[in-house]
């Protein structure tokens, strides 16, 4: 019996979960595919062809509300979460909490036309819950690299109703990494991404990220090959990446303590990096981001490696 | 069997006599009584008395579920729910109510509330049922495991669950089964472990417990190291509980695992009544011990984890609410476990409010308001204790 538990469990989660989706009053014949699945996270369909009401919207994710505010929409912004600290006029805007646990309730009671979210809104039934309400909800797929960055900007621009706004960004961007790139060093330096919260939680990103991303635009190399992703830093890791150069974000800086503490962090002193005192310290939205500022990013990055 | 190693002597201690007055039980047989002429008088006053404290906690569970559908983010005033009220039942209300609001109550705060009932019967339940069998009011649902095996359930489910195909669409009903399947291995495992030539020792039990919570934690650890960024913010929040993830479907889980305990502890009650006497005097009072620890540990295990799968982990509830019921009604199982249950939704509706309401629109885990309310409690209740002593 006890061994059938889980399955059941399974079983009934899928079933019930389904089920309240339609126990909800209001129905949801006029969103878009309607999420009765409790995926997290939620399949990126997002639904181009019907035209959203934008004049009071909610944000959720930082590189989202970006994206908002460069199509020149920050005034309908009516709630934001608390990942979003660009640009300085977000910051008076009523808190959601954090976009991975924020409240169906709490989102709602700011009346929003539209709620525009990155992937891994949570916690996942909130996506049901207001599209219940009748409040549309767009979930913009995460973006790793440059194609997932412009694919974003394009679905953000003709959800808010800015396609040409869309366009033209793509197209600064896309000058301004060219400009970057024709200042490219001639020799790739090799520098490691570090992410930290505090001493004990020290990380170093691997490949497929998009710090990687940032990083190849900026004419760096990721010394990280060994593993995808975000892994703890390890001194062999650090040993076998022997970057020439550190780079972290800026909230990562801070928690370590400035370039002291971060070269106190197992086998950073060794590195020819460590050695060099090579640290270049960027604004956590510019560069983790991948959002619509990505062009100034590398522009810093690519000052700091200089 | 169970007359092996009978070490007692049959007589019965200053503490045990006084135990059993305050029982007063019939379901004790030969009840040894002090004072036979006062009984019948002390037991209807006793009756009367648990009635009243359960009529009590009752109202006090439903002001919290009026309160809960009441009160929130978006304002709904009672016009609107009596409108509401009213068009369910298919009567012509003069009152109006938007679809908004409308979606409000029945998608969001109900299933929320009737979840927090859930939650909070349901650990507490598991709380009383293992004080009892602890013969320790510091006892907790924990103690065997399961809040631990869950954690490292939602974690795996959390973190390695992300890379295995198909996660996308199970998801959280991935963690919450996770989660359950977790709480109960563990919990068996500890079990097993304190279990030998048919025989569960309590203290090895505790002891197990205590080791096997570690090995989770272990476990729990060592799979932070490889979740990214955001798995880590979603082990974290998972952590701290929410009835944020309450939907019909959730509940339509949680309800039947957790009422089928709720309904069953008290079948139990006459014989942790006995065990708290002592193992062999509940043995010779006709109790089956063997079978009432394993039916305890089993009945704890799936409620504490069916609640911790749908709200991840709600601390102190099931520790501080039979605690409290305890001290106005005395250790007597039969009106402990039902009013454990009644305190304990009461408990978990009334902080689920405070979590929703204190920083609206914004949210606090609920385990950071139980946690924070129950711990000052579970202090003055320490120092009470010791101030009787």
């Amino acid at each position: 019996m006890i061994r059938l538990l889980p399955a059941l469990l399974v079983a009934a989660l899928l079933t019930g979960c389904g089920g309240g989706a339609s126990d909800a009053p209001q129905a949801t014949a006029d969103t878009t595919a309607s999420s009765g699945r409790p995926g997290r996270p939620a399949p990126p369909a997002v639904d181009t062809t019907r035209t959203y009401d934008t004049t009071r919207i909610v944000t959720l994710g930082g590189p989202v509300t970006e994206l908002a505010y460069a199509f020149g929409l920050g005034d309908n912004v009516v709630g934001t979460d608390q990942s979003s600290t660009f640009p300085e006029a977000i910051l008076a805007k009523p808190r959601l909490g954090y976009w991975r646990a924020t409240s169906a309730e709490g989102i709602l009671s700011l009346e929003p036309t539209l709620v525009l979210a990155m992937e891994g809104l949570g916690p996942p039934p909130v996506q049901g819950q207001l599209e219940a309400a009748g409040v549309p909800v767009v979930v913009l797929p995460d973006a790793q690299t440059l194609d997932g960055a412009e694919t974003r900007i394009a679905l953000a621009a003709r959800v808010l109703g800015r396609p040409d706004s869309g366009a033209a960004l793509t197209q600064r961007i896309r000058t301004g990494l060219s400009r970057a790139e024709a200042s490219h060093p001639a020799d790739a330096p090799r520098v490691l991404f570090v992410y930290a919260r505090g001493a004990g939680m020290v990380s170093v990103f691997g490949t497929g990220t998009a710090a990687e991303t940032t990083l190849g635009l900026a004419g760096a190399q990721n010394a990280v090959t060994s593993f995808p992703g975000l892994r703890p830093l390890t001194a062999e890791a650090v040993a076998e990446a022997a970057p020439d150069a550190i780079v972290i974000p800026e909230k990562s800086f801070q928690s370590l303590g400035g370039i002291d503490g971060l070269l106190r962090q197992p086998g950073l002193a060794q590195t020819p990096a460590g050695r060099a005192r090579r640290v270049i310290a960027v604004d956590d939205a510019l560069v983790l981001g991948l959002g619509p500022r990505l062009a100034e990013g590398v522009a810093a990055l690519q000052a700091g490696l200089r | 069997m169970d007359s092996g190693r009978v070490v007692d002597d049959g007589r019965w201690t200053v503490d045990e006599v006084r135990l059993a007055d305050r029982l007063a039980a019939p379901a004790i047989p030969s009840s040894p009584a002090p004072r036979p002429s006062s009984i019948p008088a002390y037991a209807s006053r006793r009756a009367r008395r648990v009635r009243l404290v359960l009529t009590a906690l009752a109202g006090l569970a439903g002001a919290g579920v009026v309160a809960g559908v009441a009160v929130g983010a978006v304002e709904i005033p009672p016009s609107a729910l009596a409108a509401s009220l009213a068009g369910r039942l298919g009567v012509d209300a003069p009152w109006a109510i938007t679809d908004q609001q409308e979606a409000v109550l029945w998608a969001i705060r109900l299933p929320r509330v009737a979840l927090g009932l859930v939650v909070g019967a349901g650990l507490a339940v598991s709380g009383a049922l293992m004080q009892g069998l602890f013969r320790n009011p510091l006892a907790d649902p924990g103690l065997v495991g399961v809040s631990a095996g869950a954690a490292l359930g939602a974690a795996l489910a959390i973190v390695a669950g992300a890379t295995v195909g198909g996660a996308d669409v199970l998801g959280p009903a991935l963690v919450a089964a996770s989660a359950f399947a977790g709480g109960l291995t563990t919990t068996l495992l500890v079990y097993r472990l304190a279990t030998r030539d048919g025989r569960t020792s309590v203290p090895t039990m505790l002891l197990a417990g205590i080791a096997v919570n570690a090995l989770c934690g272990a476990g729990v650890g060592a799979l932070v190291l490889f979740a990214d960024d955001g798995q880590l913010r979603d082990l974290t929040f998972w952590t701290l509980g929410s009835l944020g993830g309450a939907t019909w479907g959730a509940l339509a889980v949680a309800v039947p695992l957790v009422g089928a305990v709720i309904v069953a502890a008290p079948r139990l009650a006459g014989a942790l009544n006995a065990l708290l006497l002592g193992e062999s005097e509940a043995r010779h009072l006709g109790v089956r011990v063997e079978r009432v620890k394993r039916i305890v540990v089993a009945l704890a295990a799936v409620a504490v984890g069916a609640t911790t799968a749908v709200a991840g982990l709600v601390g102190f509830i099931g520790l501080v609410a039979p605690h409290l019921v305890r001290l106005v009604l005395g250790p007597d199982h039969r009106a402990l476990l039902p009013a454990s249950a009644l305190a304990g939704a009461a408990l978990v509706a009334g902080a689920d409010l405070a979590a929703r309401v204190l920083l609206a629109p914004a949210e606090i885990p609920i385990g950071i308001v139980t946690a924070a309310t129950g711990a000052p409690v579970f202090l003055w209740l320490l120092l009470h204790r010791q101030g009787e002593g």
